[in-house]
């Protein structure tokens, strides 16, 4: 993770012919501007056609059938992880599990690790900006063994308080789960010096790298990383499909998580044997279209580059902040734009108008941005703010659609100007 | 607009979140009640001062959200400002919808409703310290 990428500017122009969705013409005539790509991103016709292609000449159950289709099946969803595994240079495939989302891959280390590894006396440290997902699971993990969760606080800047976090860290400490890149703010967390130090007290660290590892080169053996949770849906894949990297030695002590099908060596009507890794953490029929899917979205990333892509979103991010700063009492939540990711949320000043009625009226000029807390209630808590637009962006923006968001909001400014009751 | 959407920021739903009715505290609250709606985080509250008679001698609402939770919110306070406790139990959500005027949508209906929420829970909700 680097704060001035590299990398050659993209054309941007040949790489929107390949989203179909992106010619989209919506109500009243207006061409999308799609930019609430944090919460999901559009996908390329490689990324579809590899989906249909499977689902039309390759597709049957995989590691099951002792048929040609089968055979085909696993073959390609054993490539995909492959390709998963070179993206974040994971030393094995093994320790590449394919879940259903980010979500789901931070929910089996709390449930699988956590159960097996801290009680009362324990602590998991997690910050104030984290993403719902990596809170709820800590949590819930504190409901069943009683280990406490502590949360290092965010500065008014954005970024996180790193002095209250080396008061935080302690020997009570087992687990610091922390986002790369924060899904509100952008900020990027420096992940290097944050798992130095919880390694030296002797705590794993879960990187939730739903926003970064689609926008930025991430390697969990420079970093190392002890878990890496990511989703397929935020990086051109499809949904339904999400990564759980584990270093090794971790994941075989791990108890499984679900139970069922594929994750099992051996069954007795009494027991069972699990199945070596990474089958023991993928129970029933994993997703095999989304995860071929995802490898063909690796494929195309790859194509275009994670460092011209970051710098793309550096250019785009600090325009937008040129171009919306010139709109009277609008307020930016984070760091200035050359300390983030591609994302800018926004509010007016007393949030009037509402981020809720900004949407609306966004809508109308056909700019999707979302709007709301962004499951993270408690971050906006902490900025007093009990909703945000956001802006967020990926390789397919542009300039242009900057100018068009600015326009719109100028224009929702003039629906709400002041005015009183005759 | 969309098609067949039907304008909802129209003028007299911005003149109400612009210029609200009633937007601070009863002097002598006796009733009060206050919720949110946790999708999108909009907060309403109501202050209320009820006479022996159920009539509503003072109606005052405070909040912060979107322009339909707080506009329909001094809609609602407008209409209801000494009126009867009675008459605030028979108003339907229905007619709180149709008060509003403009179609909204199922998601924004939830916006809209908010205000009516709050004033069908504090009729009944005393406020502390007070007798009734």
């Amino acid at each position: 993770m680097n704060q001035s990428p590299s990398g050659t500017p993209l054309d941007v122009e040949s790489i929107r012919a390949d989203f179909p969705i992106l010619s989209k013409v919506l109500h009243d005539g207006v061409p999308l501007v799609y930019l609430d790509n944090a919460a999901t991103t559009q996908r390329p016709r490689q990324v579809i056609q590899a989906m249909v292609d499977t689902y039309e000449q390759h597709y049957a159950n995989v590691h099951r059938g002792i048929h040609w289709l089968s055979d085909q099946s696993t073959d390609l969803y054993e490539e995909a992880r492959e390709k998963v595994r070179a993206l974040i240079n994971a030393p094995s495939r093994e320790e590449v599990v394919f879940t259903t989302g980010t979500t789901a891959s931070i929910n089996t280390v709390a449930h699988s690790w956590g159960d097996a590894n801290v009680g009362p006396s324990d602590e998991i440290l997690v910050t104030e900006m984290e993403h719902h997902s990596n809170l709820v699971p800590w949590h819930q993990l504190a409901q069943r063994t009683g280990v406490a969760v502590r949360h290092v606080p965010v500065t008014d800047q954005g970024t996180l308080d790193m002095e209250a976090f080396d008061g935080l860290l302690s020997e009570r400490t087992r687990l610091v789960a922390i986002t790369a890149v924060s899904n509100v703010l952008g900020s990027i967390n420096p992940l290097d010096e944050i798992i130095t130090k919880a390694h030296a007290t002797g705590a794993l660290v879960l990187v939730d790298g739903a926003q970064s590892v689609p926008h930025q080169t991430i390697d969990v053996q420079a970093l190392d990383a002890d878990f890496l949770a990511f989703s397929g849906h935020k990086m051109m894949g499809p949904s339904g499909v999400g990564v759980l990297y584990g270093r090794r030695e971790l994941l075989d002590a791990m108890p499984p998580f679900l139970g069922g099908g594929s994750m099992i060596r051996r069954v007795r009507l009494d027991g069972y044997e699990p199945a070596d890794l990474p089958a023991k953490f993928e129970a029933g029929t994993p997703p095999i279209v989304p995860a071929i899917g995802l490898g063909a979205a690796i494929d195309y990333l790859n194509a275009v580059g994670l460092d011209s892509i970051a710098r793309h979103e550096h250019d785009l991010t600090a325009y937008a902040h040129q171009q919306l700063g010139q709109l009277g009492s609008l307020r930016f939540l984070g760091p200035p734009p050359a300390e983030k990711s591609g994302i800018v949320s926004f509010l007016f000043e007393n949030n009037r108008p509402h981020a809720h009625d900004i949407a609306q009226l966004l809508d109308r000029q056909g700019v999707a941005v979302r709007a709301g807390h962004h499951c993270a209630m408690p971050l906006h808590k902490r900025f007093k703010v009990n909703a945000t637009a956001r802006a967020s962006f990926y390789l397919y923006n542009t300039r242009a659609e900057v100018d068009q968001l600015a326009e719109a909001l100028a224009g929702v400014q003039q629906v709400f100007r002041r005015r009183r009751r005759g | 607009m969309g098609p067949g959407e039907e304008e909802i920021y129209q003028e007299h739903v911005l003149d109400h979140y612009e210029d609200p009715y009633h937007r601070g505290h009863a002097e002598h609250c006796t009733h009060c009640h206050e919720d949110d709606n946790p999708l999108c985080g909009d907060t309403v509250s109501i202050e209320l001062s009820i006479d022996d008679d159920g009539r509503l001698r003072e109606a005052y609402f405070d909040g912060d959200g979107c322009c339909i939770s707080q506009a329909s919110a001094s809609m609602l306070i407008e209409r209801f400002d000494g009126k009867t406790v009675d008459e605030v139990r028979q108003f339907t959500a229905d007619q709180m919808l149709e008060l509003f005027g403009a179609k909204l949508t199922p998601n924004r209906q939830k916006c809209c409703l908010l205000p009516w929420r709050v004033l069908q829970s504090a009729i009944f909700s005393p406020a502390d310290g007070s007798q009734s």
